[in-house]
């Protein structure tokens, strides 16, 4: 007995050793020092520098103080899309396209061309106000607003991207380093016009957040900033927007640090192969700010008694109606959908025919089985949290195209939407200023945009479990039927045929035991 | 009531090893189908791999056991009183009437047990095993196989363990169906039988045929002991005009030749 025990244990534990051959270490981190590991005095104070001591009489003059010292920085710059707003992108079946604002819509805001002297307050740039922006002359770059360590620098609204009048460009130009949270965040929390409304996972709570809004940025923990992972050489950043990029390239990924075998556990690490680690590791979004989550414009235009736009706020105290904008959906916490993705994606470029409905802005590609787009050199298919933003935007009823029109101007009587409040004619002057045409009659189209999460990382033990996606009723992947996932499938075939063969010998063993029974005393009397 | 030896140490250890994991891989294997929800996905997941594991290296052994001794003979399907032992569950049972294959070492599964065996050692078992792999390793079967759909190793996989676990309440239920209802059972765990005593004299000749006198046939009770010794030999001194016939001289030497061997 004692010897049949321990030759039992030698087997299990010679299985658990097979089992578990390839384990790893618990947590390897490569191409990172942590922290405490660094020293990062800076090795020149600004405030030294007597050019940066004169009294500057605008931002431009600030900026031509710095490429005084930094000499050639502004050809790097002028190569970035931080400063075109566009860039070269490989788009399957439309080749070779020039990628930005100026062909691409979204359902938010829907775009800047003839809104430039607004949306260009996120531009690292001064004056872009219309098409004849010099995009050619250094003295145009805003150097300021990504290297700014006060804080204290703010652009102007509507004012093309010029700094407010009350910024102290001394003070600010004295103290200048590697951009910070605050920085990047000045613009990307606040995209779509308000914090958090367009990304989900990128909002002022990133500023200072704590470990289960971030586990990377934790201001008690590594506290990294987000130049620590979108590394940068010659200003040219990795990383790029999923929702606005259709080519699979210069991209930031986890793996860069956790390796391609993070966990200690084998069968998570095969998970690696279909599930991106965006998918168990950001488990919801919009953590503490609401998101916007449907934006419908075809109710905008409703003004008070008094003939003035007004709003109204949900009982969280996010706006629910902008007689400017329409109704918003809002909410927080949102648990992802979840999709395919290969990395390559497909976009509504201006012009392009509406062909079905909801119109999708941008097609993430990918499926489960997807071998026929990796033998064309796409990357695998992975399943990824994707935040789904909503809309109902105008579009044009007859060239059956999404209408671009004239939203900001600074007076009213100048045609833009927010000011006149009148469709048709903000369709026609912004159509004209894009070279479209427009028919004049307009309707209201439902349109969906995609955008594949990656901020707002939990720390691993709010991370998803098994059960999460491994299940029959709840399943988060539950949209995602193309695949086979243990849990939550099953053969109805095989279920009823193994069942009823339980069933089946459980009543046969049942009847035959109680004959057993019943005969065998019939006989023995 | 006498005794025979029927399952040795290794059996004995391999079946009821068989037993535990057999058990806990239709335990958890269910877990991770969604049936149940009872110690949560990952530590099933980590269990039924890790006896998974532990059932391959079991098998291994248990092939080479089969082997070396011969026993897997016992397994090979045969139709000799398929239909007396089909009666004797479907009719006999219920009469008292005696069992009509009876256990011997060289022969000690019915015909039912050989065929269900069978199936369960060249079908079931080995088609858990390699749609099991598949399920495991499915990320380099979809790789390098170019397989890309888990749907089938699934349902193969699904479908084996319910004819496992069909089998496993039949199994229990008709160790019940011994000479009494846990004679089956002991034997398995202490590899001796009890069996008829009017079953020794005949087991006793057979085993004299078949192996020159291989059988261990012992009992507690000296009186009793003796009886059996007495027995024997009256069974061996009966038996000693056939020895001496030609034809069964020849098959002896025979099997004396294979045993030394």
């Amino acid at each position: 007995m004692k010897r049949a025990i321990i030759l039992f244990l030698a087997i299990v534990l010679s299985a658990n050793l097979i089992y578990s051959a390839d384990t790893l270490p618990d947590f390897p981190l490569v191409n990172y020092t942590l922290k405490i590991n660094r020293n990062e005095k800076p090795s020149v104070k600004h405030s030294k520098f007597e050019i940066l001591q004169q009294p500057f009489e605008n931002a431009h003059e600030l900026t031509k103080a710095c490429l005084s010292c930094h000499t050639e920085r502004d050809k790097e710059i002028m190569a970035t899309s931080h400063w075109n707003w566009e860039r070269s992108e490989q788009m399957k079946g439309k080749g070779v396209v020039p990628l930005g604002k100026k062909n691409i819509l979204n359902n938010f805001c829907i775009g800047t061309m003839s809104n430039e002297k607004t949306c260009t307050r996120c531009h690292i740039g001064y004056g872009w106000e219309d098409k004849n922006f010099d995009f050619s002359d250094p003295l145009n770059i805003d150097c300021v607003v990504c290297h700014d360590q006060t804080a204290t620098y703010l652009k102007e609204k509507g004012q093309a991207g010029y700094p407010k009048e009350s910024v102290d460009l001394n003070y600010v130009a004295q103290n200048v380093g590697p951009p910070t949270r605050n920085n990047c965040g000045i613009c990307h929390f606040w995209g779509g016009g308000g914090n958090n409304v367009k990304h989900g996972d990128l909002e002022i709570s990133m500023e200072n957040p704590g470990r289960s809004i971030d586990v990377h940025m934790d201001i008690e923990g590594e506290n990294m900033s987000c130049v620590e992972c979108h590394k940068t050489e010659k200003h040219n950043i990795t990383g790029k927007l999923y929702a606005l990029s259709s080519e699979d390239k210069n991209r930031t990924y986890c793996i860069d640090c956790h390796t391609e075998k993070p966990h200690k556990d084998r069968i998570l690490n095969e998970h690696i192969v279909r599930i991106a680690c965006q998918t168990c590791h950001i488990p919801v979004y919009a953590k503490q700010n609401a998101t916007k989550m449907i934006w419908d414009w075809s109710t905008a235009g409703r003004l008070d008694d008094n003939g003035n736009p007004m709003h109204e706020s949900d009982a969280d105290g996010n706006h629910n109606y902008l007689s400017i904008k329409g109704n918003f959906v809002y909410d927080d916490h949102v648990i992802p959908e979840y999709m395919w993705f290969n990395g390559t994606a497909n976009h509504y470029l201006m012009g392009d025919k509406i062909e079905s409905v909801p119109l999708q802005m941008n097609t993430l590609y990918g499926k489960y089985n997807d071998r026929d787009s990796r033998k064309n050199g796409d990357a695998i298919s992975k399943i990824w949290p994707v935040k789904v933003h909503r809309g109902r935007q105008i579009y044009d009823t007859v060239y059956k195209t999404l209408i671009q029109p004239k939203l900001w101007s600074p007076e009213k009587g100048q045609g833009a939407y927010w000011k006149d409040f009148d469709w048709d004619i903000a369709s026609e002057l912004g159509m004209e200023y894009v070279g479209l045409q427009y028919s004049g009659h307009y309707d209201f189209v439902e349109t969906e945009m995609y955008w594949p999460l990656n901020h707002m990382v939990s720390p691993a033990d709010q991370s998803l479990k098994c059960i999460d996606c491994h299940q029959r009723e709840h399943s988060r992947l539950h949209a995602l039927t193309d695949f086979y996932l243990p849990g939550r499938d099953f053969s109805p075939v095989a279920e009823t045929a193994g069942v009823s063969l339980i069933l089946a010998s459980l009543i046969g063993v049942a009847f035959h035991a109680f004959c057993r029974i019943f005969l065998k005393s019939k006989c023995d009397n | 009531m006498k005794k025979v030896y029927l399952y040795k140490k290794f059996e004995r250890f391999w079946h009821w090893s068989q037993t535990l994991l057999i058990t806990v891989l239709i335990f958890t294997g269910f877990e991770i189908h969604g049936t149940t929800n009872i110690i949560g996905y990952e530590s099933a997941v980590n269990l039924h791999n890790i006896a998974a594991w532990a059932f391959l290296v079991l098998i291994v052994f248990a092939i080479f056991w089969h082997v070396t001794t011969d026993e897997w003979r016992q397994y090979m399907p045969t139709l000799n009183n398929m239909k007396a032992q089909l009666d004797y569950y479907l009719i006999g049972i219920f009469n008292n009437a005696p069992h009509p294959v009876k256990k011997r070492t060289l022969s000690k599964l019915n015909p039912l047990q050989r065929v269900t065996y069978f199936a369960l050692k060249v079908i079931i078992i080995p088609a858990m095993v390699i749609s099991g792999l598949l399920y495991m390793y499915y990320n380099d079967a979809f790789i390098i196989f170019e397989i890309e759909n888990l749907d089938w190793i699934a349902w193969v996989h699904t479908l084996g363990a319910y004819l496992l676990l069909t089998f496993l309440i039949v199994h229990i239920y008709l160790i019940t169906t011994g000479h009494t209802l846990t004679s089956n059972l002991s034997a398995m765990v202490t590899g001796w039988e009890t069996v008829d005593d009017d079953e020794v004299k005949e087991l006793v000749e057979e085993a004299i045929e078949e192996t020159g006198l291989k059988i261990k046939v012992v009992n507690d009770n000296p009186e009793e002991h003796q009886k059996l010794k007495n027995l024997v030999v009256k069974a061996m001194k009966e038996t000693e005009d056939k020895v001496n016939d030609d034809k069964l001289k020849g098959q002896k030497e025979k099997k004396n030749k294979k045993n030394k061997k």
